[in-house]
């Protein structure tokens, strides 16, 4: 069969039920400032590591609200910490805490599971 | 033998002490790291043991630190552990002298006066009984300001005071009773048997005026025997514990032991100095400004001690060092949370294998400027424009893709991640040959300095300014504006560099003298050293920060870390600048002056110029 470069896409669809959003409750206990979160990407622009590696704060985020489990955790440990990001955030998100708390809470779901 | 049942609490209670304390103090020795017990062996017949107990006899008995904090909190402290001291070597001596030279058991000197009530046959019995109850009027006024703290500890200096635990108000209780009941105890004595001088003699009288003193001195000989058995019993188990540790502590800090990157005997040795005198709560800027009451160093200390430690509290500090510095005890409280951090953080599951080895250059100098620097842009455009007037060869090493140096991941407890960011970085730093490292960064500065192990010098753009100042390598106008200088916490407190910025300000404006300066000075509360302060209390340490810095309404607020510009100018009206921008704006072009040196002779010059002790480092 002749390849013509169009194949099947990979399913898109965000499962809410198959998914757990044990990772965000615990994240969102740990820092309540995940909820002002507007998603404007501020941080990602701004971001070190994303200047090296397809790392983004906004997308990490959104992956922790749908329950993205697996793509959470290659993710999360990326970061460098620098802090860039919180101080250029419009809406005061303490994303250095927010970070910790969802590599704590990664760790926390994948050994408690 | 001189005994009655009523010595036994005493007696006992003293016995125990003594052994549980022992029992302690071998433990912590023993849970040493062995590099550190070496440290120890080494130092004990030495002058450092010598220089240990004048430090003892300053500190654990005069408390001059804590004089140097509140004169009328620093005699409250020394009137009982001085006092205290005195009662028991005074009435030592006294009690040997009655009977000739001979010890007797150790109760014997405490309760001399229910043996000994009326000592006519001795012949300096009325000095000895003025002197001692002149020390008791000592000790007693020492313990009136202690209750007076409670009701008003402003007078003392305090505008807060610790809460306590359980055992601690045990033991304070038991305090509290000792010396009053002594003084009771003895007035009754005096005022059915005679003895006594002007205090207790008079005291005793005038008691017994009115209620059978023959039949309560017994009884209240054993309340002070008792209360005194109670507080040697609760002692090991509370806040007292700092009486015999911190003399220790003293051995074991002059003997060179330090805090390592776990917690050690040292650690617990630490814990169990301090005295929660609850200095380091109005120091903290979280409670004095952001009204965060939980968090201060005393009760994180505590909270280690016992075991009940909650990770939030040991994240929520702004490391910025000034508990460290007012601590009487002189504990090392930011490497304590530090381990503490360390213990706690999520471990390593990355090895950024993501980023690729950077582009090197060659160059006499490296320029690192750091992530927040990239925020503050006019810093680091005012840095390059130095360096070119200047005409030295230098790399902009982290011009493009900016890697971290390290420090967040570090101050987060993160160690292994920040040795994979430090070896990226250090690799490129030793395949540049360069001489000398620059960073406008306290924060990089401090962990290039301390963590890199780099075989070149390091300097903050401050003390880099301030040899080309030195080497006729910059000249400056002066501005005729006036200025106030901000110590950053990383560059004063955390690296010592103090005396630098403020040479190459003086040369460009005039330097007003803020209220907390120096060793002193507040934290901006940008500090990435807190992890979880909210947005909104950060803003109101730095507004308390920014009004205590601008009360001589200068023109300009100067601070030598892109970080604290950036925090400040959210709240500040006067504008913030950084030293390098300064500089930049007073720069005398050196494009119109003939003849500039050769570029190496001129480097050399200047590395060979700054700063001494830096350069003593190194060697």
């Amino acid at each position: 069969m002749p390849d013509f470069g169009y194949k099947i896409a990979k399913d898109r669809q965000i499962d809410y039920d198959e998914n757990k959003r044990l990772i965000f409750s615990e994240v969102a206990a740990w820092e309540p400032s995940i909820y002002r979160c507007i998603s404007c990407g501020t941080c990602a622009a701004t971001c070190s590591a994303g200047q090296y590696t397809d790392y983004s704060l906004r997308k990490l985020i959104l992956l922790v609200k749908r329950g993205e489990e697996q793509e959470v955790i290659t993710n999360v440990s990326k970061c460098l910490l620098c802090g860039k990001c919180q101080l250029a955030c419009p809406m005061g998100v303490n994303t250095r805490n927010l970070i910790l708390g969802i590599q704590n809470a990664v760790k926390k779901t994948t050994y408690a599971v | 033998m001189l005994f009655d049942w009523f010595v036994l609490p005493f007696t006992l209670g003293l016995a125990y002490l003594l052994v549980v304390v022992s029992v302690k103090f071998y433990c912590w020795i023993k849970a040493l790291p062995y590099s550190e017990k070496q440290k120890l062996k080494k130092a004990i017949f030495t002058t450092k043991s010598l220089i240990s107990f004048k430090e003892i006899v300053m500190e654990s008995l005069l408390h001059r630190k804590i004089f140097k904090v509140n004169p009328l909190l620093g005699y409250m402290h020394m009137s009982l552990a001085f006092g205290w001291l005195l009662l028991i070597l005074l009435g030592n001596l006294e009690s040997r002298v009655f009977n000739h030279g001979e010890m007797g058991p150790p109760y014997v000197p405490i309760f001399f006066r229910f043996f000994n009530p009326n000592p006519t046959a001795f012949a300096f019995h009325h000095q000895f009984s003025f002197i001692m109850d002149l020390v008791l009027v000592f000790v007693l006024s020492g313990v009136a300001l202690a209750y007076y703290k409670r009701l008003n500890s402003n007078t003392l200096g305090l505008k807060r005071i610790t809460k306590h635990i359980p055992a601690d108000m045990l033991a304070l209780t038991a305090l509290w009773f000792i010396f009053p009941l002594r003084l009771l105890a003895e007035s009754f004595t005096s005022g059915s048997l005679g003895g006594g001088s002007f205090l207790t003699a008079n005291l005793g009288n005038v008691l017994n005026s009115f209620l059978p003193s023959e039949i309560l001195y017994y009884p209240f000989w054993w309340a002070y025997s008792v209360s005194l058995g109670l507080f040697f019993v609760a002692l090991p188990y509370s806040r007292y514990m700092h009486i015999p540790t911190e003399m220790l502590l003293i051995f074991l800090k002059n003997a060179g032991i330090e805090e390592q990157n776990s917690h050690s005997g040292f650690t617990e040795v630490e814990l169990n100095a301090c005295s929660r005198c609850g200095i380091c709560i109005d120091t903290c800027q979280l409670s004095k400004a952001a009204g965060i009451n939980n968090v201060q160093s005393v009760y994180q200390l505590r909270d280690i001690r016992y075991d009940t430690q909650d990770l939030n509290r040991s994240l929520n500090c702004l490391m910025c060092g000034r508990c460290d510095t007012t601590c009487p005890v002189g504990i090392d409280i930011a490497g304590i949370r530090q381990i503490k951090r360390n213990e706690s953080a999520p471990g390593l599951a990355e090895n950024y294998t993501y980023i690729k080895p950077q582009p090197v250059q060659h160059a006499d100098v490296i320029y690192f400027a750091g992530c927040m620097t990239h925020l503050t842009p006019s810093i680091k455009k005012a840095m390059v424009n130095i360096f070119k007037n200047s005409d030295i060869n230098f790399w902009f090493m982290d011009e493009q893709g900016s890697l971290c140096c390290g420090r967040p991941q570090l101050l987060a407890g993160k160690n292994q991640e920040a040795k994979i960011l430090m070896q990226k970085n250090k690799m490129a730093i030793e395949q540049s040959q360069a001489k000398a490292l620059v960073t406008n960064c306290p924060i990089c500065y401090k962990m290039f300095h301390e963590e890199y192990k780099l075989d070149i010098p390091v300097y903050h753009h401050s003390q880099y300014f301030a040899g080309l100042l030195d080497n006729n390598l910059l000249e400056l106008n002066h501005l005729n504006t006036s200025a106030v200088y901000h110590d950053p916490c990383e560059l004063g407190r955390g690296s010592k560099v103090y005396k630098e910025p403020r040479q190459v300000l003086n040369s460009i404006v005039a330097l007003n003298q803020p209220n907390d300066d120096g060793e002193k000075a507040l934290c901006c509360g940008g500090s990435l050293g807190n992890v979880s302060i909210s947005s909104e209390q950060r803003t109101l340490v730095t507004k308390q920060a920014c009004d205590t810095l601008l009360q001589n309404q200068p023109e300009i607020l100067v601070t030598g870390c892109p970080l604290c510009k950036k925090t400040f100018q959210k709240v500040s009206d006067t504008p913030v600048l950084d030293l390098a921008e300064l500089v930049n704006n007073s720069l005398i072009s050196r494009k119109q002056k003939p003849k500039p040196l050769k570029k190496l002779e001129k480097i050399d010059q200047v590395l060979n110029s700054l700063v001494p002790n830096q350069t003593a480092d190194l060697e």
